[in-house]
């Protein structure tokens, strides 16, 4: 039997869950924005903000987080080839919901060399352009302790969400045609775990806790670095998407471009504008056929998606047609 | 280790020179991330990649891979040249003041006493003067010409920054950077501490690379600190204990030794072990060695042992060569003279140097044994896997059997980490299938000899058949009874030696720990330093309490760590010559006017008092040895060697190759390679992706790191027409193996004497079984070629050539 949900959010990336049996808080009363008007709940269970974050200048890129994403989530990652490169995966995939980016760079203000090592992965925006983006009901949520959760019944599959995210995160699935990326473990939060990528991280580069005690966390770490002579140490919490509640420590925090394109002011407004010219026409076949897919499927599914999302989504991408000059993000293309 | 993981986190300093903990040991490293943190402590990296632990670094050197001798010892010209000596440290607890004999010198590379016919030193006037009183001669002011510190002063003259930028090809200005980070040490109020790893081992000089760390340790008085000391980062789970076990041809257990030909009888034996003091007052502990030694005699043949047959001396082998380390054990096999192998727990034909040897080698068997939880390479050494292992299966004769054994995660016991922690724990499954514990098998392999001995007789079937095996199931000895046999037993009832009528410990019951083992045959112990760890107390091994008064990060009551529980070696030395604390924050063991007291087990006996007993109480002279007398085969002190192969001359001694003293067997010579036909320098490593060969049977880490490649800077690449991710031939004189290219930032070509050094960086964790794509291991390329004191191979500096190659694998 399971006792009435009474955990908030965990504070620590090695909080464990209660001994007894315990419904998850992250449910249906727990959801204050669902994506194309699904539902939310009227009264949300009142949640603290949660928050990971990553000390890039912690980071060893040791890939500890990967392997733990990859167990938790049970995914099945394929053994690609060695292409010149450290990142494996060589890009994030429906399978690879976080993955470690290495840059090479050289520093022309010191002369020395930096090897910055970024764990890329879903940001949890306050804004999320993903959720904004997404046409079927109830598929993106987003719940009161500010986590972003893919629904997976509820998808089509139709990568809405991809060209919503102004970090380029969801990958569509070529098998199950949904779409997939970091839940910031969201089944295990729920329980008052931490993240597993969190609990896993032999350095502490990564941490978890209310997003209060993480931004103080961050001002200790950026002091340290000042000390070290990053005098433009800071931390990433980007406002054009209404800050995130997964931040990084940078010690260069006015050039997050340089670690591997990391966008200097990511906004949701911003990417709509790269639906254009042939890559409207391009992308609107590909999503007429995911929906027809997406169709078929919804007779057995328990959201179907109305002609009404698909028209919102039509009126989104014609939207981004009229803005002009919006090819390209050019964000963080200074490295 | 001389400190431990979780002391790390006291230091103001870390030196990661000749490992690379970050890649290595992710788990470890937290401590150096938490000392950075909350104690703004710096991370020095010197290496010749820009490795992940240089990514978090503050100040990173390249430096050539096998001239680490050059730096060290200009870094310790730097500290005498500029007064960053801890003088109170140097003078009272290390030999500086010694008087060595006259005859002892250094010209051309080479110390006094080398004989070139037989390629080593007789080592006679590597020592010190001896007084008419029996102790050595000393000069406290330090300033007699022949004295130690005046000796290491002239030594290390040669090594100017500049010579540094020559050899190294470390440029001049960041090792003076280095060099100035690194003085600031020398304050007592500041540590540094030095990890390090097979980056210094794996060197046919490795064990003089440590000495040289060791001994700028110990001008900065970084010994025996808090945040200080050597430490040593194991490289597999366990081979601190393999070492402590005594694993290796010349050892038993507790570093005690195997004896010699020229020991043919117990009481010569014992005369070179009788350790005394070479100053008075001085504890001089291994004059112990004979308790150990009986105690490990008796542990071993039990009543067959007796005082009247030596202890049963007469059982143990005795060595005709100083070693049968694997390198001699495979040139052994290559020649016909060694038929059956027992292989467990290791993967040799990727494990060891020069690949072609090997598999030659094992060809040659009539029986190869291999215990492992995994399926090996080593175990299909026979099998055609096209180029990745192109052997002809019908021309190999020798019958493999596998042995399906346990993983670590199977069994219980202890594992002991690189800080001495003996670590016990319990097993999370079942062994799958027919995998059996190595207990189990050892012991079925044990009985049946054991049985044909009593059966068939022999030539000297004694020390078989007379082999204590007491356990309560003769087939399966348990975690538990292997683990109080080595802490050892009373076999009758010991008395109290300050009041002989009282008993200590009854016949039968666990000894406390080493300090109440006899040398008349009254106590059994199996392996001396472990003693202590199952006592009458109980499993030590097994203790959880994580709580750390003061946090000083000694966590005393987690589990147990040899010697006594003693967390950090040499403690003593925290404190100055009167026994107060040196540096007050960082107090650790101190003299509270009666006894020694502090945070961790004092490293010396507890009412020894101050400024009378050193606290080097191993040594005979009872302080550090900033001169090693005859203790290593290649000198007293660290002088430069180029490597085996190496793209430059010793510019000491041209004419010297590599290490002038280290073993070379006659047909490996021609298989040594120059840098007219291989130009580039290689290096191998792990990467934190995989562990050794293991991991690649697991499908997250191959998806992680899926494919064999090596790591050239752009400047090569561009050199030779090599693309990023394209497919290159890397081959040296032993063999070749093709790979990824990864072309990086990362490596940058090095100026030495002049001319560009190109490195190729060859990771290890590719073979023909498991998960991951087949590929290759850096030992196909490296030479057959070992340390001098300890026979490590070295694969840490050799030579390559590399080209583009078209295509895939055709396997």
């Amino acid at each position: 039997m399971t006792i009435a949900p009474n955990v908030d959010s965990p504070r620590t990336a090695t909080a464990n869950p209660p001994v007894q049996p315990a419904q998850g808080n992250l449910g249906q009363a727990a959801v204050v924005r669902s994506s194309a008007g699904g539902p939310v709940a009227e009264n949300p269970t009142a949640l603290t903000p949660v928050a990971k974050l990553i000390d890039v200048s912690k980071c060893i890129g040791c890939k500890a987080c990967q392997s733990a994403c990859v167990e938790w989530n049970d995914t099945h990652p394929g053994v690609e080839e060695n292409v010149g490169v450290y990142e494996n995966p060589h890009d994030l995939t429906p399978d690879m919901f976080t993955l470690m980016r290495f840059a090479e760079y050289d520093n022309p203000e010191t002369g020395d060399f930096e090897w910055l090592i970024r764990k890329d992965g879903c940001m949890h925006c306050a804004d999320p352009g993903c959720l904004t983006a997404c046409p079927a009901p109830g598929a993106i949520v987003q719940y009161s302790n500010g986590i972003v959760d893919f629904i997976h019944e509820n998808c089509i599959g139709c990568g809405y969400c991809v060209s919503g995210c102004p970090f380029d995160i969801p990958r569509i699935s070529q098998v199950d045609h949904r779409s997939y990326k970091c839940t910031l473990c969201s089944d295990r939060v729920a329980v008052g775990q931490g993240p597993a990528c969190a609990k896993a991280c032999p350095t502490h580069a990564i941490t978890f806790g209310t997003k209060d005690d993480m931004t103080a966390l961050a001002a200790e770490r950026v002091e340290d670095l000042k000390s070290r002579g990053y005098d433009n140490a800071g931390l990433y919490d980007p406002q054009g998407v209404g800050g995130t509640h997964v931040m990084y420590v940078l010690h260069h925090a006015d050039k997050p471009g340089i670690y591997n394109d990391l966008p200097e002011d990511p906004q949701i407004a911003g990417v709509v504008e790269n639906w254009k010219g042939p890559t409207k026409t391009v992308g609107l076949a590909a999503i007429g056929l995911a929906a027809l897919g997406s169709v078929a499927m919804g007779l057995f599914s328990r959201v179907a998606v109305e002609p009404e999302d698909e028209r919102h989504a039509e009126d989104l991408v014609d939207r981004a047609a009229a803005i002009p000059g919006g090819e390209g993000s050019g964000e963080g293309k200074d490295a | 280790m001389t400190n431990s993981w979780t002391d790390i986190k006291n230091t103001d300093l870390v030196v990661v020179m000749g490992g690379n903990a970050a890649e290595a040991h992710p788990c470890g490293f937290k401590w150096v991330t938490e000392a950075k943190h909350h104690r703004g402590a710096k991370l020095i990296v010197v290496d010749p990649r820009f490795t992940r632990t240089a990514s978090v670094s503050d100040y990173y050197a390249p430096i050539r891979p096998g001239t680490d001798i050059v730096f060290l010892m200009a870094l310790i010209r730097h500290m005498i040249e500029n007064d960053k000596v801890q003088w109170d440290y140097v003078r009272n607890y290390t030999n500086a003041a010694y008087i060595v004999r006259d005859d002892f010198g250094w010209s051309d590379g080479l110390f006094s006493g080398y004989d070139e016919e037989k390629r080593d030193y007789d080592k006679k006037s590597w020592d010190y003067v001896i007084g008419d009183d029996g102790f050595a001669v000393t000069d406290p002011t330090l300033e007699n010409p022949r004295c130690v510190w005046q000796l290491l002063r002239a030594h290390v003259d040669a090594y100017t920054p500049e010579l540094v930028e020559r050899v190294c090809g470390t440029p001049a200005d960041r090792f003076l950077k280095v060099a100035e980070m690194i003085g600031e040490c020398s304050s007592p109020t500041k540590t540094m501490t030095s990890m390090y790893a097979l980056g210094w081992t794996q060197h046919s000089k490795g064990a003089q690379n440590i000495r040289g760390m060791a001994m700028l340790q110990l001008i900065l008085g970084n010994i025996g600190v808090r945040g200080g000391g050597m430490n040593a980062l194991r490289g597999h789970s366990n081979i601190q204990g393999l070492t402590d076990i005594g694993l290796m041809s010349n050892l038993i257990p507790g570093y005690l030794n195997i004896p010699t030909e020229q020991e043919p009888d117990w009481a010569t034996y014992m005369k070179s072990r009788a350790f005394k003091p070479l100053r008075p007052g001085q504890t001089s502990y291994w004059q112990n060695y004979p308790k150990f030694m009986v105690s490990f005699m008796k542990s071993m043949w039990g009543d067959a042992a007796t005082v009247e047959n030596d202890w049963a001396y007469h059982y143990l082998p005795k060595l005709d060569v100083p070693a049968y380390d694997v390198l001699r054990i495979f040139e052994m096999m290559d020649q016909g003279r060694c038929n059956i192998y027992f292989c467990q727990g290791f993967n040799g034909l990727l494990a060891f140097p020069d690949r072609g040897k090997v598999t030659r080698a094992l060809s040659k068997l009539k029986l190869l044994v291999t215990i492992d939880p995994l399926e090996t390479e080593t175990s299909r050494f026979w099998e055609n896997h096209g180029e990745h292992n192109d052997v002809d299966p019908a021309a190999i004769q020798t019958e493999v059997l596998q042995l399906p054994s346990s993983c670590f995660a199977e069994d219980e016991g202890a594992l002991v980490n690189s800080g001495r922690w003996l670590q016990w724990h319990w097993p999370g499954a079942e062994p799958p299938g027919e995998a059996k514990l190595d207990t189990w098998i050892m012991a079925q392999v044990f009985l049946r000899v054991r049985d044909l001995y009593l059966k068939e007789g022999g030539v000297f079937p004694d020390p078989i058949v007379n082999l204590t095996w007491d356990y309560a199931d003769a087939n399966e000895p348990t975690p538990e009874e292997l683990a109080k046999e080595m802490n050892g037993r009373a076999l009758s009832d010991l008395s109290d030696p300050a009041d002989p009528s009282k008993t200590l410990v009854k016949a039968g019951q666990q000894v406390l720990n080493f300090s109440q083992l006899r040398d008349d045959g009254s106590t059994a112990c199996g392996c001396w330093i472990y003693s202590g760890s199952w006592n009458e107390n109980g499993n030590n091994m097994a203790r959880r309490d994580n709580s750390d008064p003061d946090s000083t990060g000694a966590f005393a009551n987690w589990t147990w760590s040899w010697p006594l529980n003693r967390r950090i070696l040499y403690n003593r030395a925290s404190s100055d010559l009167d026994g107060n604390p040196w540096d007050d924050s960082r107090r650790l063991v101190w003299w509270d006017g009666a006894k020694w007291t502090g945070y961790d087990v004092p490293d010396i006996a507890p009412t020894a008092k101050p400024g009378e007993v050193g606290p080097f109480i191993m040594n005979q002279e009872g302080v550090s040895r900033l001169f090693s007398r005859g203790l290593m085969r290649d000198g007293p002190f660290p002088t430069h060697m180029e490597p085996f192969e190496s793209p430059m001359a010793n510019v000491f001694n041209p004419a010297m190759r590599g290490n002038p003293v280290a073993r070379v067997f006659e047909s490996d010579v021609a298989r040594l390679g120059d840098s007219a036909e291989f130009p580039f320098v290689a290096t191998s490593y792990r990467l934190t992706e995989h562990f050794h060969y293991w991991t690649k049977h697991n499908a997250v880490n191959a998806a992680l790191q899926p494919e064999f490649f090596v790591e050239i800077s752009e400047q090569l690449a561009a050199e030779k027409g090599i693309a990023k991710g394209g497919r290159v031939r890397v081959w040296s004189k032993r063999g070749e193996v093709w790979a990824k290219a990864l072309v990086t930032k990362r490596i940058k070509p090095l100026i030495c004497d002049g001319k560009p050094v190109h490195v190729v960086g060859i990771p290890l964790h590719w073979g023909f079984v498991g998960a991951a794509r087949k590929g290759w291991g850096p030992n196909s390329l490296t030479p057959f070629i070992g340390d001098a004191n300890v026979e490590t191979p070295e694969f840490k500096a050799f030579l390559v050539n590399i080209e583009p190659a078209a295509g895939e694998a055709v396997s």
